[in-house]
Parts: structure tokens; C-alpha cells; sequence
């Protein structure tokens, strides 16, 4: 029996749909093999090299140690994309989590997970995670988890949605009559049939998770200097704003670029699963 | 109606109740209590020092009785003292939220007409390429890192065309330029609203009917089309408020804007986590009034909301 509307059967992609699924392949490569991509190294600059324009050799320019700012950008991806991803995770387990209990424990649970929903969309996001930040002390693993604390809401509410849709229908249904148990009802059928969705919303999300993750690094939560981060190479080239205009615009509109594009491929998938 | 109001005052309560929890829980997972981590930090701090604060903060009580004596505080509206300075929240923020108010209210408030002049660009544009691209205008407004974006506008107005100084001189451009930044990730979502109501607007019998008989395309926007996603976007804007509280944070800390970031970021540094545990409470208190002030007003803008969902409430928390 075929799991309807999974991933499996995705429509012709346009476009801006092909581009942006470009993007997050080159920054899968960058994620795994940064050295591969550029010859400079990140964290050591030369000194007769600073501040120096875009150019062939140096396409980001130069900082004012005179590092190559797309070397670090480069080396940058593995920090933004892990604590993201670390946020995503976060989000995506206790969201789901929540969504299970509220769809599938009875009107109890469900009453409870609804009003713990209620409050974390009270709850403001960016506050959660500063609240997180100040507790546990800075760095990618705080800003990582306060982060996807923020994105629990959106998790358990589309995994209570896709569980009662897909529980109603007709081969779930069978499973149940055959005598299949909650787990396995749970695991051979709702699950699976939910994933598309879930999978959409966290590409979505990680796109959210690395303007969140970005922007507390720029504020100086995340990794401390001289680690490249995307945030922090931002925030280390506003006190060069009158010389070097190259540190704060490209790497910023790279990032502008990166979300756009998860965007556009989270709605895609999202088009595609519920086609 | 006096019953909807009631029902919704009681579920406005209800959150608060339980963020104060989750809130409260996440500082009972922490490894020390929040003295110790303060004070960890500081040389001079000794065993003494450090049980005196928690005496005094109530940090060395059974985790029931802190909760019930925090949970007082709150109940009269004290919503804590910070470690760093000794003084309550509200004082703490009482000099500076003026200035944060100024800039979140003026931010929202353009906001509001950016998303107004996307979607009445959309309803009015006749060519359907111009009009995709005005479509695809709010999902990239919020995609702009908004502290990047700030900081592009400092290097245009301040250094480039010089018409901004570069730390807050009370003008109004000083205002207006920060509240433009901050209104452009704000004004995606309203805007999403919008378009969504000129899109089914554009069906509907009254504004096919007013078309038909001839009014102005910017008649009909505003009478007609605009009026029938006024309870929507009143409600969208009801949860773009914690959108706007942390992008308010961002451009203060970009623009060099004294207020409710500057204290919050110093307070985060500093390890003070009552003082920001406060800070999220008296942000959460903002939102679930405003939400219940949205929900409260929606079905008198709109009053087909009241009819379709009856005292259910209109929106759980404007969701």
C-alpha cells in the first residue's frame, strides 16, 4: 500500500525552485568540505592584505586583519547551519511530542497540550531564547535550544493537524480494525503519513532558525571570536562601516539569500505534500 | 457578549499561568540557582555573599514555595528585582521604555501601510508579471535579517548621503529611519493577510458588483475589498507583536537607540536572570492583552466573525 502525499512524488520544481535547491547543495558542500571551497584560512589573515574590495581573488574582499571574508563566510556555514539545525531539532522532537499527546491521548491530553500550545504562542520567541542565553551562559548549544524552543508551536501544530488527517484515512483505519496497536498505528502509518509535512515545515523552519541564530550571534550570543559565525562576521565589519561597506553587505546578503532560498524550497515541499 | 468577554478574559489568565510555568520549570533545570550563576562570575564572591542573596531572593526555599511566592509577586504585579542593580523590573525599564514604545508603535504603524500599499499595489496592477513579483514582496521581507538591514541603512543615510547622525539626536529622522527598518520584517505577514483578502475579495459578489457598476478601482479597494480583511488583519497584527518586540531589541542595539534592548542585552550578558525572567514576563503579559484586545474588538469590525464562531472565541490568541 502507497503512503499518500509523501515526498516520494514531487511535481516539476520551477526556477526559483531549482536555484535555491542549488544553494543548499553548495552549502551542504561547504558544511562538509569548507577547505574544498576556498584556499584562505579563516581564522589567520595577512597583514599587507587588509581591507582590500572585491576582486577575483578575494570575491567578499577583506577584512581589517586582512582575512578573506568569503573564506570565512565559507567556514562560517558549519557553525549557523549546526546550532540551526540543533534548533530545528529541538523544535521538531518536543513539537512533535506535543502533537502526539494532543491527537492521540484522548480529550485530556489533548486539552492540556492545546492550552501549553496557547502559551508558547504568548511566549515571545526571541525573549525564550535571550531567557535561555542568560541562564545557561552564551554559545551554540544555549542558542541552539532557546532558539528551537521557539518553534515547538509551529511543530505540534502541524503534527496535531496531519494526525487526525491521516488517521482518518481508509488504511489507517484497516490497520486498526486488523488489530494493529497504538505504537504500530503510530509508527507504520500516522507517522510516515505526517512526515511530508513535517519535513516541509523544517526546511521552513531552518531557514527561521538561521535569520534567529544569525541575528544572536550578531548580538555576540553565540560563538566567541575569532570562530567565523554568519551573525558575527556581520557585527565584526559595523565598525568599518565608513571604508569597508563589502564585511557587512555581502555576507549579509548572502544570508538574506540562504533563507529566501529554504523558504522557497520548504514551500515547495509543502505545495508537493499536499498536492 | 458579556459571556464571550468573560470566557476570553479567563483563557488570557489561563496562559499566563502556564508561561509562567514553562518559564518557571526552565529555571528549575538549571544546574545552580540564578545567584550562584550571577555571582559565579565574580571574583570577590564567596559562599556567604551568595546564600545571603538567595535568602533574600527566596532561591533557598523548597521549589513549591518558590513557586507560589513567585507566582504572588507576579498575582500584584511585581515582576521581580534585578541582581545586578537591586531595582524592581519596572523601575529598571520605567526611564528607558518611552523610547522603545516610540519606535515599536511607529515601527507597527508603518508597517501597517507598507502591507496596505503592497496589497492595494496588487489589487490595482493589471499586469500579471508585475503583480507576481508584488506578491513575492512579503516572504522576502521576511526573510531580511533585520540587524543586516539597519546596518546597510546606517551605512546609506549616515556615511553616504550624510542626512543621519550616527547616534539617536532626537530628530525625527532618527525616529523614522529605525521604525522604516523595523517596520519592513513587521509588515510581511500583515501583508500576507491582505493580499490573501484582495485575492478573495476580488470574488466576492459585493465587490464584483461595485466594479460592474463602475466605481474607482481605489474605491473599491478601500470600501470594499480593504474593509472585508480588516477582522483579519487586526488579528495578524495581534501576533506579530512578539515579531515586533524582537526586532524593536535588534534596530535599538544597531541604531545605538537607548531602551528596552539595551537594558535586556546588558541584563543577558550580565548572567541576570531575574531581570530577564521579568522582562519575558512583562513582554508575555503584552502580547496576551493585546490578543485579547484583538479577539475583543475583531467581531466589532467584522461582523461576521461573531455570527460564524459564536462565543467559542474568535481566534485562540489571535492564531
Amino acid at each position: 500500500m502507497r503512503v499518500p502525499r509523501g515526498v516520494g512524488e514531487l511535481p516539476l520544481p520551477g526556477p526559483a525552485t531549482a536555484l535555491s535547491a542549488l544553494l543548499v547543495l553548495v552549502l551542504v558542500a561547504w558544511l562538509a568540505v569548507p577547505g574544498l571551497f576556498t584556499g584562505y584560512d579563516p581564522l589567520v589573515g595577512d597583514s599587507a592584505e587588509v581591507f582590500l574590495a572585491p576582486s577575483v581573488a578575494h570575491p567578499f574582499g577583506t577584512d581589517h586583519l586582512g582575512r578573506d571574508v568569503l573564506a570565512r563566510v565559507i567556514h562560517g556555514t558549519t557553525q549557523t547551519a549546526l546550532t540551526a539545525g540543533l534548533a530545528v531539532l529541538v523544535g521538531l522532537a518536543l513539537g512533535t511530542a506535543i502533537g502526539l499527546a494532543s491527537s492521540t491521548l484522548g480529550p485530556w491530553a489533548d486539552a492540556i497540550s492545546m492550552r501549553v500550545i496557547d502559551a508558547l504562542i504568548a511566549l515571545p520567541a526571541f525573549m525564550v531564547a535571550l531567557f535561555v542565553v542568560a541562564a545557561y551562559g552564551a554559545g551554540p548549544v544555549s542558542l541552539g535550544v532557546g532558539v528551537g524552543i521557539g518553534s515547538i508551536v509551529l511543530f505540534a501544530r502541524v503534527t496535531r493537524a496531519e494526525v487526525l488527517r491521516v488517521r482518518a484515512l481508509d488504511y489507517v483505519e484497516a490497520s486498526k480494525l486488523a488489530g494493529a496497536g497504538y505504537f504500530r498505528q503510530l509508527f507504520g502509518h500516522i507517522l510516515p503519513g505526517a512526515s511530508g509535512a513535517l519535513i516541509a515545515l523544517a526546511v521552513v523552519d531552518f531557514g527561521a532558525a538561521v535569520l534567529a541564530v544569525s541575528a544572536l550571534g550578531y548580538l555576540g550570543f553565540g560563538t566567541p571570536p575569532p570562530t567565523p559565525e554568519w551573525g558575527l562576521i556581520i557585527a565584526e565589519g559595523r565598525n568599518y562601516l565608513a571604508n569597508a561597506w563589502w564585511m557587512t553587505s555581502l555576507p549579509g546578503t548572502f544570508v538574506l539569500l540562504v533563507v529566501v532560498a529554504l523558504g522557497v524550497l520548504g514551500r515547495y515541499l509543502g505545495k508537493a505534500t499536499r498536492a | 457578549m458579556l459571556r464571550y468577554l468573560a470566557s476570553r478574559a479567563g483563557q488570557a489568565l489561563v496562559v499566563l499561568w502556564i508561561t509562567y510555568t514553562i518559564v518557571f520549570v526552565l529555571i528549575q533545570t538549571l544546574p545552580s540557582d540564578p545567584v550562584t550563576i550571577f555571582l559565579a562570575s565574580d571574583a570577590g564572591a564567596d559562599q556567604e555573599l551568595i546564600d545571603r542573596v538567595s535568602a533574600l531572593y527566596g532561591y533557598d526555599r523548597p521549589w513549591f514555595e518558590q513557586y507560589a511566592l513567585q507566582l504572588g509577586n507576579l498575582l500584584r504585579g511585581e515582576f521581580g528585582f534585578s541582581l545586578s542593580t537591586g531595582q524592581s523590573v519596572l523601575e529598571r525599564i520605567g526611564s528607558v521604555v518611552g523610547s522603545t514604545l516610540a519606535l515599536a508603535s511607529t515601527g507597527l504603524l508603518l508597517s501597517v501601510l507598507i502591507a496596505i500599499a503592497i496589497s492595494a499595489v496588487a489589487f490595482l496592477v493589471d499586469s500579471p508579471r508585475l503583480r507576481a513579483i508584488i506578491v513575492a514582496a512579503p516572504s522576502l521581507f521576511s526573510s531580511i535579517p533585520v540587524f543586516w538591514l539597519g546596518i546597510v541603512v546606517l551605512q546609506v543615510f549616515s556615511f553616504q548621503l550624510r542626512i543621519l547622525s550616527l547616534f539617536p539626536d532626537g530628530s525625527l529622522l532618527s525616529l523614522l529611519i529605525p521604525a522604516l527598518v523595523l517596520a519592513i520584517p513587521v509588515s510581511a505577514p500583515i501583508a500576507q493577510v491582505l493580499l490573501t483578502g484582495v485575492e478573495q475579495a476580488s470574488e466576492l459578489a459585493f465587490v464584483k458588483t461595485a466594479r460592474a457598476k463602475g466605481a474607482r478601482p481605489m474605491r473599491v479597494f478601500w470600501h470594499h475589498v480593504f474593509r472585508s480583511s480588516l477582522g483579519a488583519t487586526t488579528a495578524v497584527i495581534g501576533t506579530t507583536l512578539g515579531v515586533l518586540i524582537a526586532g524593536s531589541v535588534i534596530t535599538e542595539t544597531v541604531f545605538a537607540r537607548p531602551g528596552l534592548g539595551s537594558v535586556l542585552l546588558r541584563a543577558v550578558i550580565a548572567q541576570d536572570v531575574p531581570l530577564v525572567q521579568g522582562l519575558v514576563f512583562l513582554t508575555t503579559l503584552v502580547v496576551v492583552v493585546a490578543a485579547l484586545v484583538v479577539d475583543l474588538i475583531t467581531p466589532l469590525l467584522d461582523p461576521r466573525v461573531l455570527r460564524s464562531v459564536g462565543t467559542r472565541g474568535v481566534s485562540r490568541l489571535g492564531a
